[in-house]
């Protein structure tokens, strides 16, 4: 069965395409370090911040919708996660309800926190969703690798993206077999239901487990887990990586001196 | 003929309790290739998963003369390639290269080496130009090739598959035996894909509930309707 994948315009060719996926990593967390730790007044910041990843975006020719769509499925959880925030920040009272037995009152500082940190994760995604949408997942999990990543973290990604297809084609699979033999009843026995289907495929995920180690050891492996070394820096990653290094370092600089 | 494998008085219980081999006696030679047949449940997957040393067995087995055992695992399993039934157990990796490069590493070699035995292994499958490609993208006819190629890259003595043509339409399941018999390589096959045994097998083992049934020619064995429908290799009704 297809799904959507993770990396799914990562074979096109571009720019950041073809930039060292170690670039593209490092770089990526240097913003996202630089966007979160900006003060949430510093608007200025945040525009040259979004003008930047819409650049790189344009450079490699993502589909906008796509990327457009990706990020907003991230929102409905940092809405949820930042939503208590305006209530409980101190300052200004912008707006005081009286809801039964409380009073609760909206601050502007916390309005304001409230929109930076949808701002701060909107870019921080973006710039995440451009990361993977540029790298083959297996070129990524490589450069975490020579990064110098824990291996058994590394491994356990790449299995993780092995078989995650692999189990949703499972879930997909009992899914129809289910639905095929539904005939209504009760909300309790389709609970039940769905509860001997996670049972099921928790057993078979473990003894799959067990296939998959099988098969490894059949093939040498003894728990050390050895690598072959392929990639290169290019010119290109050093122009990149210097340059998008020099224009954070200048962001900073504009907020130091605004 | 040099003997390449042997089995002597070899039973196994899983830990469940459940009896899986009994006194499993059998000698592979160099060159050969042998099917071996019997129902679902028969054991033919635990006397393969044996053959490397997956399973222990305490000197039961002997390949080229040597006990399987703790201090010969290494070289065993780079003897004796082990394909498992299901490709997506034996295509861990992300990407094709991957797989069929984590043996050689695992085995030691340098990367120049690596790289020629995965680009010989895909070829002798026909599945060149596959190497980064992700293994979940791909048919199941072309993930079995692939899982081939992930043990002939280790340039094993002895090719032990499980029900390779298992899942496959008929012209993939051809194109499969064909493949097959192209590497010249003693093969062991467990299947009950009676087609399959007869295009490609010389000799043949029956194993029933971890029992050896019967072992011969092909031809015998594949003629003997009493034999196949007892042991749930036939139409029962011809008992």
């Amino acid at each position: 069965m297809k799904h959507s994948f993770l990396d799914q315009y990562s074979d096109r060719d571009s720019i950041i395409h073809r930039l060292d996926p170690r670039t593209k990593l490092i770089t990526t967390l240097f913003f996202i370090l630089a966007v979160v730790l900006t003060p949430p007044n510093r608007w200025p910041a945040f525009a040259l911040y979004f003008f930047l990843v819409a650049a790189l975006l344009l450079f490699s020719k993502v589909p906008a919708l796509y990327v457009l769509k990706r990020s907003l499925v991230i929102m409905p959880f940092v809405v949820m996660l930042a939503i208590f925030i305006p209530f409980f920040k101190e300052g200004e009272v912008a707006g005081s309800y009286n809801i039964w037995l409380w009073q609760i009152s909206v601050t502007y500082s916390g309005l304001q926190v409230f929109w930076n940190i949808l701002a701060k994760a909107w870019l921080s995604i973006l710039s995440l969703i451009l990361l993977t949408s540029t790298t083959k997942f297996s070129n990524l999990l490589k450069s975490l690798e020579q990064l110098r990543m824990p291996r058994v973290m590394t491994m356990i990604l790449s299995f993780m993206y092995r078989y995650l297809f692999v189990l949703v084609d499972e879930v997909m699979r009992m899914r129809q077999a289910r639905d095929s033999r539904n005939f209504g009843g009760g909300r309790l026995w389709q609970l039940r239901t769905i509860g001997n289907m996670i049972g099921t495929l928790f057993i078979r995920s473990y003894e799959r487990g067990e296939r998959v180690y099988a098969a490894m050891m059949a093939r040498g492996f003894d728990g050390q887990t050895r690598t072959l070394e392929s990639l290169n820096f290019r010119q290109l990653d050093v122009f990149f990586g210097v340059g998008l290094g020099l224009v954070l370092i200048l962001a900073t600089v504009v907020n130091l001196l605004y | 003929m040099e003997e390449i494998i042997r089995v002597d008085n070899l039973s196994f219980c899983y830990p469940d309790g459940q009896q899986a081999l009994t006194d499993v006696n059998l000698t592979i030679y160099q060159g050969e290739t042998v099917a071996l047949i019997g129902p679902n449940g028969a054991g033919k997957s635990t006397l393969l998963l044996h053959l490397n040393g997956i399973l222990h067995s305490n000197g039961a087995v002997k390949v080229f003369g040597r006990p399987v055992d703790d201090k010969n695992l290494r070289w065993v399993r780079s003897k004796v390639g082990l394909v498992f039934q299901n490709p997506d157990d034996q295509l861990f990796s992300p990407t094709v290269f991957d797989d069929v490069a984590f043996g050689p590493i695992n085995l030691g070699y340098s990367e120049a080496e690596v790289r020629e035995l995965v680009t010989n292994a895909l070829d002798w499958v026909g599945m060149r130009g596959y190497e980064q490609r992700s293994p979940h993208h791909l048919s199941v006819g072309e993930k079995k090739r692939i899982a081939i190629a992930t043990v002939l890259s280790m340039n094993p003595e002895i090719l032990a598959i499980d029900e390779p043509t298992s899942n496959l339409d008929p012209a993939s399941k051809w194109s499969l035996i064909e493949l097959l018999r192209g590497l010249v390589i003693t093969k062991i096959i467990a299947s009950h894909d009676l087609e399959l045994v007869q295009a490609l097998c010389h000799r043949a083992i029956v194993l029933d509930r971890g029992v050896i049934i019967a072992d011969g020619a092909t031809s015998n064995i594949l003629a003997d309707k009493r034999l196949l429908s007892a042991h749930g290799l036939a139409h029962a009704k011809a008992s």
